[in-house]
């Protein structure tokens, strides 16, 4: 820091605005997107009924009404009742809690660990980056889905902590890919060898000079991997092995459906209605941001 | 070529080693197991305990127990399953084909509808087929499988009663080819439907880059008709990229496999990986995840392979 303080004042205000302004353009071209606004506003609806579901509905979405069982759709119960009286638009906001944390919790862990193990493969090389990718080619052989059923398995249904871990363990690859692939590319360019000509050590170059251009293809990744985590979730509830009952999710909501679905459909329709909801909406924004973030994968339509 | 692939299939049996080695290792250090069922038997003494880990092989150390497995699946001994009372590889070649059935089915509907689909969409770019076509694949692609099975039972199966609601065939009816269509329609329609929007989606866009390819219009200013131009100079270089996206979507189709037979009482791999699964039946999920990541592996170096072969561009050193 001491012996090139002199010299950053001068060149730090430059480098902000041209960077600001990069961003800036990234955020017009995403506004043109019309589906990805879209997107914005319906997953902000959501996120926002869901954290205020206390206020927004009156019911308790767990205590038990016998004399209200199966109702259908009404004014006072919109989306009706369950098998045990539960009013069902109160247990799908109380569910969109639980479904949409698990989508952003799994992510942030597969992202860290995903740039993690593409930072020390991309820049360390050799060796490393051999026994790395390796194991990325392993991850992706195994069929994700019968994983999670043994781990579900083995912890007898999981809790929110454990299905974050093991969902972000089990989906770190492609960030992975991407981040190596950008270390790759980036680590013998000339902004690199200037950087560590004036003595910047490997932990500033991969922070504050590499990370940063890597930083695009990540966020995509990472939107469009919230969709999948809520996918994988809803999947393992649905199949018993997720989030138990009580506590209502978007899944396990469904797998009460299953048994009752010639009386009333409206209990396998409507939390699949909102995973899809949720699900469309983050993938609009994946695309959206990809058309921002990357000027040159312009694929419009 | 004939070189490429030998050197790709060897270097697929060390990716295939370790993956048994650590589906082996997570097997062994959860809980469960062969004598799981005994737990809390007060007529089970530590005695019995010991003796039938020595039985078992129990007692040894992981590594020592893998090899031992390993020695015995290279030799077709596969174990034995310890719910269903039948060696595994009976277990999973009574099941297998039940899948590939199911399987196969959806990955020729697929190919065959998402490939016009795909062009026709690309080349009439931004007409009302195409917003049609690009708005169904995202909305279905971002469907999970199991509530678009849930949401065709209650339409088709339950409302309508157009086809059965669960099975591969009527129970205790003899073989029959319209029934069996009949119960195939459902389970194929789930899976196909999550399938096709992804395929539709790449050959599209895929198409979409050619179409802007100079080739294109040599073709056509040589006085080609423009079918020809589209598919014999479009569709054949456009579908390349699609051999590798239809190979890794191998593990998918498991998935949709397990999810879909779980719902359709479909009795194939993904119905017996849930019940072993559920029963701590470890030699028979051992047996299930070798034989889907071997069907993984071989269905990317099949898909680098053709890719090689389609694109001569592609040179393997």
């Amino acid at each position: 820091m001491t012996g090139s303080s002199v010299a950053l004042p001068t060149i730090t205000p430059a480098l902000r605005t041209a960077q600001r302004s990069q961003w800036q353009m990234a955020l017009e071209r995403f506004r043109q997107h019309r589906p990805a606004v879209v997107g914005v506003f319906v997953l902000g609806a959501l996120a926002l009924l869901s954290a205020a579901a206390p206020l927004v509905s009156p019911y308790d979405p767990e205590k038990t009404a016998l004399l209200l069982i199966y109702e259908p759709p009404s004014v006072t119960h919109p989306f009706g009742t369950d098998g045990l009286g539960r009013d069902l638009a109160t247990r799908i906001l109380y569910g969109g809690r639980v479904s949409l944390s698990i989508g952003l919790l799994a992510v942030a862990v597969a992202i860290t660990v995903g740039t993690l193990v593409g930072t020390v493969a991309g820049f360390y090389g050799r060796w490393i980056d051999g026994v790395l990718m390796r194991l990325v080619d392993m991850m992706y052989s195994f069929p994700r889905l019968f994983l999670l059923i043994l781990f579900g398995v083995l912890f007898k249904g999981m809790t929110l902590p454990v299905i974050v871990t093991v969902l972000g363990l089990l989906s770190w690859m492609t960030t992975a890919r991407l981040v190596r692939a950008s270390f790759l590319s980036l680590k013998h360019r000339e902004f690199v060898e200037a950087a560590r000509a004036v003595g910047a050590g490997d932990r500033r170059i991969i922070v504050r000079h590499i990370l940063p251009n890597a930083l695009a293809p990540i966020i995509v990744a990472a939107t469009l991997g919230v969709a999948a985590a809520i996918i994988a979730e809803s999947t393992l509830s649905f199949l018993g092995l997720g989030i138990q009952p009580p506590t209502p999710t978007w899944g396990n909501m469904l797998r009460d459906a299953t048994g009752e679905m010639e009386k009333a459909p409206w209990i396998a329709i409507f939390p699949g209605l909102f995973i899809f909801l949720a699900v469309v909406s983050i993938n609009f924004i994946g695309d959206g941001l990809r058309d921002a973030l990357d000027p040159r994968h312009v694929v419009r339509g | 070529m004939g070189r490429y692939v030998i050197r790709r299939l060897l270097q697929a049996l060390p990716l295939l080693l370790a993956i048994s080695a650590v589906s082996f290792t997570i097997l062994k250090v959860t809980p469960g197991g062969p004598l799981a069922a005994y737990e809390g038997n007060p007529n089970f003494t530590d005695d019995d305990r010991v003796r039938l880990e020595h039985a078992f092989g129990l007692d040894q150390p992981i590594p020592i127990q893998y090899i031992a497995w390993l020695g015995q699946f290279l030799t077709g001994d596969w174990g034995y399953s310890f719910s269903a009372h039948q060696p595994v590889l009976v277990l999973i070649s009574e099941r297998l084909p039940n899948t590939i059935y199911l399987m196969g089915t959806v990955f020729v509907t697929v190919l065959l509808l998402a490939i016009p689909i795909g062009v026709l969409a690309a080349v009439k770019q931004y007409s009302w087929f195409d917003h049609v076509v690009t708005g169904t694949t995202f909305a279905f692609l971002s469907t999970p499988t199991f509530w678009l099975g849930l949401l065709l039972i209650i339409v088709f199966g339950l409302q309508l009663r157009l086809f059965p609601l669960g099975g591969i065939q009527t129970a205790g009816k003899p073989f029959d080819v319209w029934d069996r269509l009949h119960h195939l329609v459902l389970p194929v329609a789930t899976i196909a439907l999550v399938q096709l929007g992804s395929h539709v989606r790449y050959l599209r866009a895929s198409m979409l880059e050619t179409i802007g390819q100079d080739y294109m219009r040599t073709a056509r200013a040589k006085g080609l008709a423009e079918r020809v131009v589209v598919l014999r100079h479009g569709l054949k270089n456009a579908a390349i990229p699609l051999v590798t996206v239809v190979a890794l979507d191998v593990p998918e189709l498991f998935v949709g496999a397990l999810v879909t037979e779980q719902i359709f009482g479909w009795p194939g791999m993904g119905r017996l990986f849930w019940d072993a699964a559920t029963r701590s039946d470890y030699p028979v999920i051992m047996g299930i995840l070798t034989v889907s990541s071997t069907l993984i592996v071989l269905a990317n170096l099949f898909a680098d392979v053709v890719y090689g072969y389609l694109d001569p561009r592609i040179r393997y050193s």
